[in-house]
């Protein structure tokens, strides 16, 4: 099974009358301007990673189009359930510079409210998010709205248990939920055929998932598709999966040293397939931008990445006293005891 | 007022639960039809419909991480895991997800999240079916950790856990699901969740219990009046957060404390009680905090069991060691 492309690598258009989508400059524009902010702020969190401003970042160069595609596909009242490398996607939500870094930043586990911005926090546990989309999903049926729920994963996440039973129980209650896997092809130093012998978008089948497969670096072809998908989850269709085939370009996090398993031919032979790039010489053969539109977005993409900077300066320190306060609804005697010693300890160095 | 067995006791109390709050549901496996292997959810699915009271696959972490979903969408689930050694494959769902999500949230998201473990030995069943995994909960923060004793209790406290904001793994002590007693549902004069009870005062030495244990120390400690000791049993009921202030007034006026609980005693429930009360009640202490609990295997067959289970002969040696000194 070949993956749905809509745009060559060269940024020729080849529609897919399965997959029909209106292709104007507007709507080109529109992506590749996502994309290309996603792009800056990775960039500039990872400067600040390597400057020692973060105590970790993982990149999300490579999997833009993947990211975008699939959030503007949805509705702002879809909820979505990330992994942990979902910047773009978050991105697309409003969710701020600030919000996104200040996890890695070492000042919290979270930065986001996420029912404000219908965006689950990250988890980094693999896998053990499909379980709650499944039960998000499952409460969206109870309630009879024409939600749906989207939950991103990666290739590395799909061998664990929990993945296959959210896959199992959400096609059995038929609950309104579209799996979307980007997979990267590593899981961190495991290849994708270490992991499985069947591909993704065929195991799903066997649960009884609608599965299909996408050019995950085709951002027009991610949209078609999961435009499609969510529009058949929305009607009563039942769950769905959808396989992105991407590239994590960068290593894991910073922490890795992607040199170790892989070869540089791959990585150039992924580097031509670039999203951005392909999307970059369909506006360009098309005359759909101009020297205005990219002075203007480059401007914003220097502007964020200023903001992205800016804001984790401005990161003040953490008052430990918020852990002693956010592990019970209400704070237990113990606990408020052991706050007080600590307290009192740290007020005794002061003399 | 009726009479009812611990097993209908939490019965009328999800019923009263389900009535309650349109948000509560039930979930678990053969939950509905069947009403549960113990029948503890019989004739609720037939009431409240598939959509509240729901028959789930056979996957714990998912009953737990589905459940979870759930609460985020507004609903508070009430789980059962069939047997306490079922527990394992949830491990990571409520240790790393439902634990931890209000504090990695900072506060913003509540859990309200029940798990119902049917817990400990005593009925003569097979492996990975009498187990008491307790401590694993209690050290785990963001958790509650409850366990009945009484139908009473059971009744009241399922409807407390179900009404918190915070997830609460609630124990059900399967060898005490068919003692009967008296229940008023109408009237909730009951201590709160966070509360352990004096269920038998006494002056020499307080006796630290809970679950199927408290029936086994009242009968110690009434056998031990024959020797003219007077013996205080506390039934803690809550576990996590501990009910310090309870045990450490009792402490204090008898000066003599024993812990007995079904689980081993190596990192268990009575090594942190004995330090608490070593820490708060040292110059009021004739006697080191002794602990009596299963044995430092695992849980043997069902044969033995009734030596790995502390009986009362068991508590009474401990119980006379600890007025020795």
């Amino acid at each position: 099974m070949e993956p749905v492309q809509l745009l060559g690598p060269d940024g020729t258009l080849n529609p897919d009358p399965a997959w029909p989508l209106e292709i104007t400059p507007e709507l080109c524009r529109e992506l590749h301007r996502r994309m290309m902010l996603a792009r800056s702020f990775d960039n500039a969190a990872l400067a600040l990673q390597r400057q020692g401003e973060l105590g970790l970042w993982l990149q999300s160069l490579g999997q833009e189009a993947a990211q975008v595609g699939s959030m503007l596909a949805l509705r702002n009242t879809d909820h979505v359930f990330p992994s942990y490398r979902e910047q773009a996607a978050a991105l697309c939500r409003g969710i701020t510079p600030a919000e996104l870094l200040v996890q890695w930043r070492g000042n919290a586990h979270s930065g986001w409210d996420p029912a404000r911005y219908r965006f689950h926090i990250y988890t980094l546990v693999l896998a053990a998010q499909l379980p709650h989309a499944t039960g998000y999903a499952m409460g969206v049926q109870r309630d009879g709205t024409d939600e749906i729920v989207l939950v991103y994963f990666g290739d590395g996440s799909t061998s664990q248990g929990e993945a296959n039973e959210a896959f199992n129980w959400a096609a059995a209650a038929e609950v309104p939920l579209l799996f979307f896997c980007q997979n990267n092809q590593w899981a961190i130093s495991t290849p994708t055929q270490t992991q499985m012998r069947a591909p993704l978008h065929q195991r799903a089948r066997g649960f009884g998932l609608d599965a299909h497969l996408v050019d995950g670096n085709d951002v027009l072809a991610v949209l078609a598709v999961t435009r499609g998908v969510a529009a058949q989850i929305r009607s009563g269709g039942g769950p769905a999966l959808i396989e992105a085939v991407t590239y994590r370009m960068a290593g894991h996090s910073t922490s890795d040293d992607p040199g170790r398993y892989r070869n540089q031919s791959e990585l150039d032979s992924w580097t031509v397939r670039d999203p951005i790039a392909r999307l970059e010489a369909l506006l360009v053969d098309r005359g759909w931008t101009d020297a205005k539109y990219r002075d203007e977005l480059s401007a914003e993409c220097e502007a964020l990445a200023e903001e992205t900077r800016q804001v984790c300066r401005e990161f003040g320190p953490v008052d430990v006293s918020g852990v002693f306060t956010s592990v019970l609804a209400q704070q237990t005697p113990l606990l408020a005891e052991e706050q007080r010693n600590h307290e009192a300890l740290l007020a005794s160095y002061e003399d | 007022m009726s009479v009812l067995t611990l097993s209908k006791a939490i019965n009328t109390g999800l019923r009263h639960a389900l009535e309650d709050d349109p948000k509560v549901v039930v979930m678990g496996e053969d939950v509905g039809g069947l009403g549960g292997v113990f029948r503890v959810t019989d004739g609720l699915q037939k009431d409240f419909g598939s959509d509240r009271v729901i028959d789930t696959p056979l996957a714990e972490a998912s009953i737990v991480g589905t459940a979870i979903g759930l609460a985020l969408r507004g609903y508070r689930p009430v789980c059962e895991i069939q047997f306490d050694g079922f527990v394992y494959p949830a491990f990571s769902q409520i240790v790393s997800q439902l634990a931890k999500m209000r504090a990695r949230t900072s506060g913003l998201l509540s859990m309200p999240v029940v798990i119902r473990i049917p817990v400990g030995g005593g009925i003569g069943a097979v492996e990975h079916h009498s187990e008491s995994n307790e401590a694993y909960f209690a050290h785990t923060a963001g958790l509650r950790v409850v366990c009945c004793s009484n139908p009473a209790d059971a009744h009241w406290m399922l409807r407390q856990a179900v009404r918190s904001d915070d997830p609460v793994i609630f124990y059900e002590p399967k060898r005490r699901y068919w003692s009967k007693a008296e229940v008023d549902e109408s009237e909730e004069r009951v201590l709160e969740l966070d509360r352990a009870r004096i269920v038998r005062p006494g002056r020499d030495l307080t006796l630290l219990t809970y679950g199927g244990m408290v029936q086994t120390c009242l009968d110690a400690a009434e056998a031990a009046t024959a020797e003219g000791r007077d013996i205080e049993v506390v039934d803690l009921r809550t576990l996590s957060p501990l009910d310090l202030d309870t045990i450490t007034a009792s402490v204090t006026r008898t000066g003599r404390c024993v812990v007995a609980h079904e689980a081993p005693t190596f990192a268990g429930l009575g090594a942190e009680i004995g330090s608490a009360v070593t820490e708060r009640c040292f110059y009021r202490l004739e006697a080191p905090v002794l602990r009596v609990g299963g044995f430092n295997t695992p849980y043997p067959p069902a044969k033995v069991e009734d030596q790995y289970l502390p009986d009362l002969d068991r508590v009474l040696d401990t119980v006379d060691r600890a007025l020795a000194f």
